[in-house]
């Protein structure tokens, strides 16, 4: 479905619900519409189950460019997505109650010990459905059931760069500090983001975290 | 002396000043925002005070109070929210051409009427260009695009360009306490919101809130009731109207977040953004539903006239060229 949205955007939308087969789908679609080169094409915005396409009004209007874009659409949901190759991200986390505040409170909540949480985060190969909120910040899921836990009731003003949080069934890594009412239950050191290389994450991507302890924390360029 | 950059040296910022210019295209995938100029009216007649490049780099400076010394001489052009302007103390006039000598200190004092005023030098600012554009946006904390601290010299980026004496003609200059109506142009979830809630957003005034920034406006008024449940998260276009469960509508602007899962009953004109983003706390709004059609027309005779219109001889008067 596309949906006429402002002046200058477009949505497509692909399905009704969050399911794992559309991140890579969604990126197979960027692909190929960036692929075409088109001087109008000005933006993209990949999110779960819909795209955002930012067009130059100057030169056409919704009808045009969803005509464009419409047979893409019909190729992307036809294509088998088993074929697309997603990239594989290993991020080392320290967990811990001095890298994360939240730990203990999420153990208690949930009735399961910290190590049975850090083994239940490390065990799960999660996918990259969106990213926004921050430059490099990824949306990831799904976490499992027996670890989700709710936003905190009040965000924290200062969240620090590297924090790993989550929110229901969702985590990701915070890439530099900022507000945020996630639960942080450990520290990642590697740059998510930065000036030259861009983002680590993109939409479609696999994500799996290990445990590292303090020291090797520290050597691997992580702060506390 | 002669190979000296010509530029003005900033002594106080004020409560914040950026270097904004069109935006940043093709990095919202990536989380970022697309930042800009949130008053493209007055950020255009700037640079077109100085003959520069539709879309260069212009100092936003927030509620005024910027402090400045010229290093070299050199004409510039100040536009927007109305504060008083001078020159060594001397009263200036605002929308037109000011000339400076080496040493003349520049002062832009507390807007009175509107929220921003743009800054424009000779070619554009030079600040440095991080893919494709020089648009700070704070929150991200880029290396190298931070906003404007004293002591910064800010650089023209032509600085041996000759500039006439120009201003703007008075018909184009706004008046930002004007009451203003926003046009809303409905979006695909408008189905999910009851009548009785869109008859309470276009028919009540909403009064704009202490929380107004380059991210977006909260607004204060009559809430609506029956606010539909959140939505999967999905890309943000500019200008989105969303209504998180407090029932208060927040207009996203520039630098929001490319995402978010709150409900939309649709997107503001982007012209009328434009004189939204002038307005204070305090002043009221209200939202009236428009056709889509109109407003990307609207939008394409504002961007044409930038771009195809030019000073006529030494008047003050533009030509279609």
């Amino acid at each position: 479905m596309i949906s006429p949205v402002s002046e200058n955007t477009l949505l497509v939308t692909l399905a009704d619900e969050v399911r794992a087969d559309l991140p890579l789908k969604l990126q197979y679609l960027c692909q190929q519409l960036r692929a075409q080169n088109w001087f109008w094409l000005q933006d993209l915005v990949p999110s779960y189950t819909t795209l955002l396409i930012v067009y130059d009004v100057d030169h056409l209007d919704f009808r045009q460019a969803a005509a464009a874009v419409r047979p893409l659409i019909a190729q992307c949901l036809d294509h088998s997505t088993s074929n697309l190759p997603a990239k594989a991200i290993e991020l080392p986390v320290y967990y811990s109650e001095e890298s994360g505040p939240d730990l203990v409170g999420l153990a208690d909540a949930c009735s399961l010990t910290v190590d049975e949480v850090i083994a239940k985060h490390t065990a799960t190969l999660y996918q990259v459905y969106a990213m926004g909120f921050a430059p490099g910040f990824g949306f990831m899921g799904e976490v499992d059931p027996a670890i989700a836990h709710p936003r905190r009731e009040t965000p924290r003003q200062r969240v620090p760069q590297g924090s790993v949080g989550i929110a229901n069934r969702q985590t990701a890594v915070y890439p530099v500090s900022s507000p945020g009412g996630w639960q942080i239950i450990g520290r990642c050191p590697t740059r998510l983001f930065d000036r030259e290389n861009l983002s680590l994450l993109s939409i479609g991507d696999q994500v799996r975290f290990y445990s590292v302890g303090r020291e090797q924390y520290l050597s691997l360029g992580g702060t506390l | 002396m002669n190979t000296e950059p010509t530029g003005l040296r900033v002594s106080s910022p004020g409560i914040s000043a950026t270097v904004q210019d069109s935006g940043r295209r093709a990095c919202r995938q990536q989380g970022l925002a697309a930042g800009g100029a949130l008053d493209l009216h007055a950020f255009n007649w700037a640079n077109k005070l100085l003959d520069n490049p539709t879309g260069a780099a212009c100092l936003e400076i927030m509620l005024g109070g910027f402090r400045a010394v010229a290093e070299t001489d050199i004409t510039l052009a100040v536009t927007g929210a109305q504060a008083p302007i001078t020159i060594n103390g001397i009263q200036s006039a605002h929308w037109q051409t000011l000339a400076l000598k080496a040493g003349d200190e520049l002062a832009i004092g507390h807007a009175e009427s509107g929220r921003i005023i743009y800054l424009a030098l000779p070619g554009g600012i030079d600040s440095p260009e991080w893919f494709g554009s020089q648009s700070v946006v704070p929150r991200e904390q880029i290396e190298g695009l931070a906003p404007i601290v004293g002591g910064t010299l800010l650089r023209a980026k032509d600085s041996v360009k000759q500039v006439a004496s120009r201003e703007v003609p008075a018909r184009f200059r706004p008046d930002y306490c004007e009451e203003l109506t926003l046009r809303l142009l409905p979006g695909y979830q408008i189905g999910q919101f009851s009548e009785g809630d869109l008859l309470r957003l276009t028919t009540s005034a909403y009064e704009l809130t202490q929380q107004s920034d380059r991210m977006g406006f909260r607004l204060s008024g009559p809430a609506l009731t029956e606010v539909p449940p959140g939505i999967i998260s999905e890309g943000i276009a500019m200008g989105a109207v969303q209504v998180p469960g407090n029932g208060q509508p927040i207009i996203l602007l520039n630098d929001c977040q490319t995402i978010g899962g709150y409900p939309k009953p649709g997107v503001i004109a982007s012209v009328d953004c434009h004189k939204l983003t002038q307005r204070l706390p305090g002043q009221t709004i209200r939202f009236a539903f428009a056709d889509l059609v109109d407003a990307q027309n609207e939008r394409r005779l504002f961007n044409r006239y930038f771009e195809k219109t030019r000073w006529k001889g030494l008047t003050n008067e533009l030509e279609w060229r």
